[in-house]
């Protein structure tokens, strides 16, 4: 479903890594490693559609992907080293713009079956600024699964996060997988996902 | 055509094929500069009314054209890479823009030098003269912006964007100055209007125009190998050319 | 092309609530707007027919550079707390997106700029019959101004030292509104038709409105890049 055919990527005008093909069915997980500065960031930023390939083709669904495209847009989540939160906004306000945002539905009971594990009930009309950098990580997380969408892009998703979370996030993603959902994740730590899927490395740099 | 068009983007062959221009530019447009100044400042009658103060007109007018020319070029270069995503375009407009500036200054400084024995003032609130101060306020902002990136690539993009926004408002500008002039200054339609001009006046003035567009495009294809060498260091073609020498 | 306005509204609501939430920073560029207009007849003298004089031309630069102060904080927030990625990568139409931004910013700060003008025109002895004409005047400038500008603070919004550019950039742009503004006042204050200028600011504004979303929505992209 989602193809990377010979793509390579730059910043700054110097080319970090060229001629990366990729190609990500469902149930399939592609973890990204390397050192830091290889590119990893930029290839999930490259693949969410923020920045442009230096080379290569990006394909969705056996379509190119285009500046702004709507299908890619609602199905594509990601989540970057900022959440995207505002400070003056409570939980609720922030995850109910970001859903709409996406053109998911939103509904108030799903969100507190949702922010209950990751220890955030009651913490709903509480605004962003009163929360840990942990706290807003698993706010931006719930938004990740509340959103319905098919492939995940997710840059660093353990950062800030205790045992308990980085648990969940891989329960988490291994329900998404299991039910056919894609995720390209770029992350130092070990995921511990269990999955039974497809699950390719993708090593840049070194 | 479009072959051609595809080769001259493939930045060995432009740095080649430029370098090999330069002098077709550069030769011609000495040679038009320098009889256009001789026949501008010694043959040409002197103007009856304004003796020979007019004659700074054959650098005043040029200078004027040109940086109007420079600003529309830099937005079509500017509009052709960001469409096509041409690297060579963007240095185009990289190369313009100090240029165009440069010639808005030239227009602006011999306009005031013009307006002190016609005006007896350095400065006068006239529409063209406020019309092209504006120009060099939209040129340092192109340049300015570029600058601001640290990213050279993002710079190119956001001033090219912004040579656009800057052409679709330029006849809005020009239209509301305008306006605004002979709206304060009814009694004098435009002070800087070039006196009327006999053929033996004009034909000089012409050789100059041709002389400054040569000049123009000797000096911007310069700076364009300039350009492309720096946007282009590190590619293994440089350290060929060197080898070369 | 329904989740596009729910998303739109959705939007819409997200700034209005969080800039109510920080009011204190909406009124400082009134509080500039008031004060650069206090140091004029400080600087030259408090006579009536020079202030009546400079009144209008002065009201209008004041407003200008106002409206260029709050231009700072646009789209910086956004920037730095990660939402601008999440606009860019929506599904909806992001021209769309920032129009929706662009008004909310002229309903925070270019509208209370237009409120307040009148009372502030006082200060000037502006005739009452001309207050009128000043605020549909400005009614009519200020949303093309934060338009504009939107342009010039979606292209500065990833410079970390923006702010200087920023004035290079929205200020040349400004003119002719600042050309229409003063001239509909002054002519209001002669007593003679102020139609003309009127109609070139409500002209200026159905271009703006139209050219400049797709212009912000570009600039965004290149900024978040």
């Amino acid at each position: 479903m989602l193809e990377l055919k010979d793509v390579a990527v730059a910043r700054s005008e110097r080319i970090l890594f060229d001629g990366l093909s990729l190609s990500l069915g469902p149930g399939d997980l592609a973890t990204v490693v390397g050192p830091n500065g290889a590119g990893k960031t930029s290839l999930l930023r490259v693949v969410a559609g923020l920045s442009r390939a230096h080379a290569g083709q990006l394909h969705w669904r056996g379509r190119a992907i285009d500046e702004g495209d709507p299908v890619y847009g609602r199905e594509r989540l990601y989540l970057g080293h900022q959440p995207g939160l505002k400070a003056d906004l409570s939980v609720t306000e922030n995850l109910r713009f970001l859903l709409q945002l996406q053109g998911a539905g939103f509904d108030a009971s799903t969100l507190a079956a949702c922010l209950a594990p990751l220890g955030l009930a009651g913490a709903e009309q509480r605004p962003v600024r009163a929360l840990s950098a942990g706290q807003r990580r698993r706010v931006a997380l719930a938004r990740m699964r509340l959103s319905g969408c098919l492939l995940w892009l997710l840059d660093e998703p353990l950062t800030n996060l205790d045992i308990d979370g980085q648990a969940l996030v891989a329960g988490w993603l291994d329900e998404h997988l299991a039910a056919g959902g894609l995720a390209m994740v770029a992350s130092h730590a070990p995921l511990g996902a269990r999955h039974a899927g497809r699950r390719l490395q993708v090593e840049l740099g070194g | 055509m479009w072959l051609w068009f595809h080769k001259l983007g493939s930045p060995p062959y432009f740095y080649r094929t430029a370098g090999r221009l330069i002098p077709w530019f550069a030769i011609p447009a000495v040679l038009l500069l320098v009889a256009g100044t001789v026949g501008g400042l010694a043959i040409a009658p002197s103007d009856y009314e304004q003796g020979d103060g007019f004659r700074i007109i054959y650098v005043h007018v040029p200078s004027a054209y040109l940086a109007m020319f420079g600003y529309v070029a830099m937005a079509i270069a500017a509009a052709i890479g960001l469409i096509w995503r041409m690297k060579l375009a963007f240095a185009f407009a990289a190369a313009c823009a100090p240029i165009g500036a440069a010639f808005t200054f030239l227009c602006l400084a011999t306009g005031s030098l013009w307006g002190k024995p016609m005006w007896g003032v350095w400065w006068d609130w006239d529409g063209r003269m406020t019309s092209m101060l504006v120009l060099l306020f939209l040129y340092l902002g192109v340049i300015a912006l570029r600058g601001a990136f640290d990213d050279a690539a993002k710079g190119d993009r956001a001033a090219a964007l912004l040579a656009i926004v800057g052409v679709v408002n330029i006849p809005i500008i020009k239209f509301s100055v305008d306006w605004w002039n002979t709206l304060h200054q009814p009694a004098t339609i435009s002070k800087l209007s070039a006196p009327s001009m006999t053929m033996d006046m004009l034909g000089w003035l012409l050789i100059m125009i041709v002389g400054y567009m040569l000049f123009f495009a000797a000096v911007v294809t310069l700076r364009l190998r300039g350009e492309v060498l720096l946007r282009e260091r590190g590619a293994r073609w440089i350290r060929g050319l060197d080898s070369r020498a | 092309m329904s989740g596009a306005w729910t998303a739109a509204a959705a939007l819409a609501r997200r700034d209005l609530r969080a800039a109510l939430r920080r009011w204190g920073e909406l009124a400082l560029p009134l509080c500039f707007f008031v004060i650069v207009l206090t140091l004029f007849p400080l600087g030259l003298a408090p006579e009536r027919d020079t202030l009546a004089a400079i009144g209008p031309g002065v009201l209008w630069v004041a407003a200008l550079l106002a409206s260029l102060l709050a231009l700072e904080t646009l789209f910086r927030g956004d920037m730095d707390d990660g939402s601008m990625e999440q606009l860019v990568l929506s599904p909806q139409p992001l021209a769309l997106l920032a129009l929706v931004k662009a008004l909310i910013h002229w309903l925070l700060s270019g509208l209370p700029l237009v409120l307040l003008t009148p009372l502030v025109a006082q200060a000037f002895y502006l005739p009452t019959d001309a207050l009128w004409v000043l605020a549909l005047a400005l009614l009519l400038a200020t949303p093309t101004l934060s338009l504009i500008g939107a342009v010039a603070a979606a292209l500065t919004a990833s410079l970390r030292r923006g702010a200087g550019v920023l004035g290079i950039l929205v200020l040349p742009l400004a003119v002719p509104l600042l050309v229409f503004g003063a001239r509909a006042t002054d002519l209001a204050i002669q007593g003679q038709s102020a139609a003309g200028p009127l109609y070139l600011l409500a002209a200026l504004f159905a271009l703006a409105v139209t050219l400049a979303p797709l212009a912000i929505a570009a600039a965004l992209r290149i900024s978040v890049d």
